[in-house]
């Protein structure tokens, strides 16, 4: 049975493990829910792991389908499947699940049982967001993903969490309701389908296409974030609990990018193209004017979430500039920004935890007390600074390639991360972990216990495996990418 | 053991002895880990010297280990290709880094981060090597940007002083300005020849001749013109040419053995290196040879003034390294590439004796770094003064000597130019030829000649090498057998190895499978004319323009030094404005820590605190809540459940329905 509906239960075991583990929970004794948590995380991980082994690597279509009706009235039915693209990120999103379990073993002393619950929860809605074949569906999973995420940051949250929900909100009503409209618009010109691999087929003429294009914008430039409707996620990442902001930068903002590959480009190919001059631009601004902005952070979260908005324009460049390497260039990117933006988070919250300050200027000469987390620290940043070997490098080097191939300049404007991405990212290890002592907080410190080495040993081994051997991540994406690529430039006047 | 496996094996016994030592330090102990990582060097070391005879033996290679990524048509494989410039590389930079390591056992001995220390230098070992070796760009910036890293890591060994991690931060990103560059040419390459492959490139290198790009609207320019100056600019980061040159004499920072095995022998010249291996794409462009030809004229002159006053015996070096980087690059932009890597070959033994020979005096002189408070040194420090004296002597090329075989076919190579800037770039190599006499031996003469001065040394932690300051008044001793005994190692070849090796590498086939020059630069082709014999070379040297020049430079460094201590002083004050220009080293540091370095934090707050702040948080997103708020407000007002108000309202809409209706057509 399970072989049958291996997506099914990527989404629904941990929401109903997640069920379990609130029943079981209690604020007495939080022991059974935080190893119940990990298991229900754990077996969520291991039914993904199918999905690549058996995952055919020469087919473009869609695979491991499931269907059943759900609402006949409106011919909106429970339609789920994954090509090459997606597979990879439900299993990103059930792996970094497990992290961030392990990341709030001993951090979260409150509500144990919900918290756990609330990102089991939240790895179950999102898998569905990737695996749903029908608009209606991936509209639910989509809207209702941001429920745990609203609690996490609500109940777990730092004390301005208020002001960042609102800003959160803000932002992602208009994007969701322009969405629906085009969800809507598309439901009846296709005679009644919410099958989103029918409308892929379904021809519009180019300024129906273009309105499609722009209200999908919307709502997708605001999750990504890209410029300039971005400024909610420094803000989010500031206030969420560490877990909170290591889903958010690891899984939410490639909701965003995942929408264009999947709604945006295959239902407007021609819009697409006839847009793509300014999603270059709002691109190539994110990496540059960002790039800028993170230089001159005074708060650890907030710089981190910079430079994941800049790195992300890596990732709309590589889509819209349309050509192989970048397209696949921008996929490794968002994966490997999975790993590098939540290693990263994981390092400020094991800081966090000790001293109870982001604050770069309360830190300096960390090395000193904490070697261990020292050489961890370092080599995530190196990541974030796009050094080979580590994963961080691959996306960008592939993305570069494809836009040196678009256009020159192109290529001249996105290197630019190579200075400034080492500037901001360095300029911040400098001050943090190198130096003298800096003060008494920084020289009690004690270095990472057992349980901090493993989770950031294992996100060490993935940040250095993708960067060493990146074949098997294109390997699966090449026959996706390349039908996408070609449905693209087909377009459909 | 196959060819293959060997190959293998260069590379990955020290990685091997880097992770043990790096990650299991704690457990195998200080000895442990040196044991570990020397063992490693000296297998690699050893397979280096078997490849070299194989290839020797006509047995060239060139194949991937596995494929690292394949995209958009694009195969990116990690592979080798082993040919005789490989070899020389793998071979120096082996050799080098084992005689490193022997020297950090003694240099590093009561450093508390001794393991760390193996670690990071064995870890560069693999990066060079990986970098040498490398079959394709991918693996070539790999290297290129890890040997980076492990500089990075080991300019800022000392993580508590300032001034360190300051030097290290500004090696990296000055670095990643070449790199910026170096991308974009692997970019284009990538673009236009559907491929990374080295072999495959250079085949495709007649058709990027033809081709030309439209970088600015209406001004077209070659291709490969573009291509090369780009892959130079990277080039020009990692070996330190003008005007990235300024993050090297900061390097001096680190540890003195990585001074000598990174920031002189081999990592510097890994640019050196690249622009020989690319030496069928540069032989293409006329443009990009001679912007080498002249950023290399510039580099070898003007920063060898600069070696002229300094006091901290590191610096005196590392300005010398400069220069003779740029005289490496003036050989290349001369389409000399032999003549550049047997340059690079004779300095990085050399220079790496001149560096932990100064080593070697920093711990003799109980961690004082300034010549002005050494002298005398002969006699406390003998193998050292003889192994300096042989490495001067190199340095300044004095014939028969290692460095007089490598130089001075780089001022014939360029006398015999004619590519547009070499007249200017003969004036500088042989101008350079005196400052380099001037200022090695200014140093020779004030470390180990004269009046003994150790003792009047200020005391003034920031110059210190390490951290313990104590005994300064205690007379200088010579350093322990596993100091001293590199320094000796690598004075043969600087003794030795020019005389033994001009006529294979320059005027032998040795280079000709991997060396390709064109048939317009002849300039290598009349000397092998002239050149008869390595001895009457030598001979004929002492009756030459550089040998007088060099000579002459000796002799004021002895006059001024030795002979007349006071005239620098009265020399100084007449001439203090050029003085306080070279004091502050051209001012290049003082103009990119205002304008690039507070540049990008005045840009970047403004963009956060106008862009950000104002302009998106204020305007749009607070704007439109205080909108709605706005015009919630004035709906409000309409529901004031006063039935009159309503009813107003409604003839009114009527009204105007009415009207509507009326004047439809």
């Amino acid at each position: 049975m399970i072989a049958a509906h291996l997506l099914s239960f990527s989404i629904w075991l941990p929401i109903f493990g997640a069920l379990v583990v609130l029943a079981v929970g209690s604020d007495k004794n939080p022991a059974p829910a935080r190893v119940l948590a990990l298991l229900v995380a754990l077996a969520g991980f291991l039914v993904t792991l199918p999905l690549y082994a058996g995952f055919d690597v020469a087919k473009s279509s869609m695979q491991f389908v499931e269907a059943a009706p759900w609402i006949q009235n409106y011919n909106i039915s429970y339609l789920l499947g994954v090509d090459g693209i997606s597979v990879l990120f439900i299993l990103l999103n059930s792996f970094i699940t497990i992290v961030v379990i392990l990341a709030g073993w001993r951090v979260i002393e409150k509500r144990v049982a919900q918290y756990m619950a609330a990102f089991l929860i939240m790895s179950g809605l999102m898998n569905g967001i990737f695996a749903s074949l029908d608009a209606m569906l991936f509209y639910v999973f989509f809207e209702a993903s941001l429920i745990p995420m609203y609690i996490i940051i609500g109940a777990w949250g730092g004390p301005n969490r208020v002001y960042a929900a609102f800003k959160f909100f803000l932002y992602t009503l208009a994007g969701s309701l322009l969405m629906l409209i085009a969800l809507l618009y598309l439901f009846l010109q296709s005679g009644g389908s919410f099958n989103i691999l029918v409308w892929h087929a379904l021809p519009l003429p180019l300024n129906a296409q273009i309105l499609l294009f722009l209200a999908f914008l919307v709502a997708f430039a605001v999750k990504v974030p890209m410029w300039p409707v971005h400024t909610w996620l420094p803000d989010a990442h500031v206030e969420a609990p560490t877990g909170g902001s290591v889903v958010l930068a690891s899984i939410m903002l490639k909701l965003g990018a995942y929408g264009f590959i999947r709604f945006s480009l295959p239902i407007a190919p021609d819009a697409s193209h006839a847009l793509s001059g300014m999603m270059i631009a709002l691109s190539l601004i994110a990496v540059v004017y960002i790039g800028f902005v993170a230089l001159v952070q005074t708060d650890m979260k907030k710089l981190i979430a910079y430079s994941s908005i800049a790195h992300m324009g890596f990732v709309t460049l590589g889509f819209f500039i349309f050509n192989q390497i970048g397209m696949e260039g921008a996929l490794v990117q968002m994966i490997s920004h999975g790993f590098v933006a939540g290693a990263m988070f994981l390092c400020v919250g094991v800081m966090y935890d000790r001293m109870h300050s982001r604050m770069i200027a309360d830190y300096g000469g960390v090395v000193n007390t904490m070697p261990k987390f020292a050489a961890f620290f370092v080599l995530f940043a190196m990541a974030n600074a796009g050094l080979p070997a580590t994963s961080g490098f691959v996306g960008e080097f592939m993305v570069v390639l494809g836009a040196v191939k678009f256009n020159f300049w192109t290529g001249f404007f996105a290197a630019t991360t190579l200075i400034l991405g080492a500037a901001y990212t360095l300029w911040m290890v400098k001050r943090v972990v190198f130096g003298a002592v800096a003060n008494d907080h920084v020289a009690q410190l004690t270095d990472i216990n057992g349980r901090e080495f493993l989770f950031l040993g294992v996100m060490a081994l993935c940040v250095l495996g993708m960067g060493l051997y990146p074949f098997p991540f294109t390997d699966v994406m090449h026959a996706s990418v390349d039908h996408l690529l070609k449905h693209v430039a087909a377009g459909k006047l | 053991m196959d060819m293959h496996s060997l190959y293998l094996v260069v590379p990955l016994a020290p990685l091997a002895g880097a992770l043990l030592a790096g990650l299991f330090g704690k457990t195998i102990g200080r000895s442990g880990a040196h044991w570990v990582t020397i063992l490693g060097v000296a297998v690699a070391f050893a397979a280096s010297l078997a490849i070299f005879q194989d290839v020797q033996a006509g047995h060239s290679y060139n194949g991937s280990v596995y494929t690292w990524l394949e995209s958009g048509g694009l195969k990116l494989e990690v592979g080798f290709l082993i040919d005789p410039l490989t070899t020389v590389m793998m071979l120096v930079v082996s050799f080098v880094s084992l005689m490193v390591h022997i020297y950090t056992i003694g240099y590093m001995a009561e450093d508390p981060g001794y393991q760390r220390f193996f670690s990071y230098i064995s870890l560069f070992t693999f990066s060079m090597l990986m970098l040498v070796m490398a079959n394709n760009f991918v693996q070539l910036f790999f290297g290129w940007e890890a040997v980076g890293l492990v500089s990075y890591l080991l300019i800022g060994f000392w993580y508590t002083r300032p001034t360190a991690i300051h030097a290290n931060l500004k090696a990296f990103l000055v670095n990643r300005v070449g790199d910026f560059g170096f991308l974009l040419g692997i970019g284009l390459i990538a673009a236009y020849c559907g491929s990374l492959d080295y072999v495959q490139v250079f085949a495709k290198g007649p058709q990027l001749a033809s081709m030309s790009i439209e970088l600015f609207a209406g001004a077209p320019w070659m291709l490969v013109s573009v291509i090369c100056i780009c892959l130079f600019i990277g080039a020009m980061g990692k070996s330190a040419q003008f005007p990235l040159h300024v993050w090297l004499p900061d390097s001096m920072e680190g540890p003195t053995p990585i001074s000598a095995l990174i920031h002189a022998a081999t990592m510097v010249t890994a640019g050196i290196f690249m622009v020989s291996r690319m030496s069928p794409l540069f032989e293409l462009s006329e443009a990009a040879l001679s912007f080498v030809l002249v950023i290399g004229a510039i580099t070898a002159l003007f920063m060898g003034f600069l070696g002229m006053i300094q006091n901290d015996i590191k610096r005196v070096v590392a300005y010398s390294t400069l220069s003779q980087l740029g005289y490496m690059t003036v050989a290349l932009g001369a389409s000399a590439y032999s003549v550049a890597i047997f340059h690079l070959m004779t300095h990085a033994f050399f220079k790496a004796l001149l560096f932990l020979a100064a080593g070697s005096v920093i711990i003799g002189c109980h961690h004082n770094q300034d010549i002005r408070y050494m002298g005398g040194l002969k006699k406390h420090m003998p193998v050292t003064w003889l192994t300096s004296l042989v490495g001067s002597l190199a340095l300044i090329g004095f014939p028969f000597f290692a460095g007089f075989y490598s130089k001075d076919s780089i001022i014939e190579a360029v006398a015999l130019s004619h590519t547009p800037g070499a007249g200017f770039a003969y004036f500088a190599v042989i101008a350079g030829v005196f400052v380099t006499a001037f200022y090695s031996f200014r140093m020779y003469f004030l470390v180990f000649h004269g009046e003994e001065r150790y003792d009047q040394v200020p005391h003034d932690p920031a110059h210190h090498d390490q951290h313990h300051d104590a005994h300064h008044v205690q007379a200088p001793h010579e350093s322990p057998l596993v100091v001293w005994l590199p320094l000796v190692l690598l004075a043969i070849p600087s003794l030795v190895i020019g005389y033994l090796c001009i006529k294979p590498m320059l005027y032998g086939d040795y280079f000709a499978a991997a060396i390709v020059v064109g048939p317009e630069h002849h300039a290598l082709a009349h000397m092998k004319e002239e050149f008869h014999s390595s001895f009457l070379m030598a001979l004929h040297g002492f009756s030459q323009l550089p040998f007088i020049l060099a000579i002459s430079g000796v002799a004021l460094a002895w006059l001024f030094y030795l002979k007349r201590p006071d005239l620098p002083a009265s020399i100084k004050k007449t001439f203090q404005p050029i003085y306080t220009l070279l004091d502050n080293k051209y001012y290049f540091d003082k103009f990119n820590e205002w304008f690039f370095a507070g540049g990008a934090r005045l840009l970047g707050r403004g963009l956060w605190k106008a862009g950000d702040q104002v302009l998106i948080d204020g305007v749009l997103v607070n704007g439109s809540a205080k909108l709605v708020g706005w015009v919630s407000a004035l709906v409000r007002l309409y529901q004031s459940g006063q039935i009159y108000r309503y009813a107003f309202s409604m003839i009114i809409g009527v009204f105007v329905l009415l009207t509507l209706w009326m004047h439809r057509v």
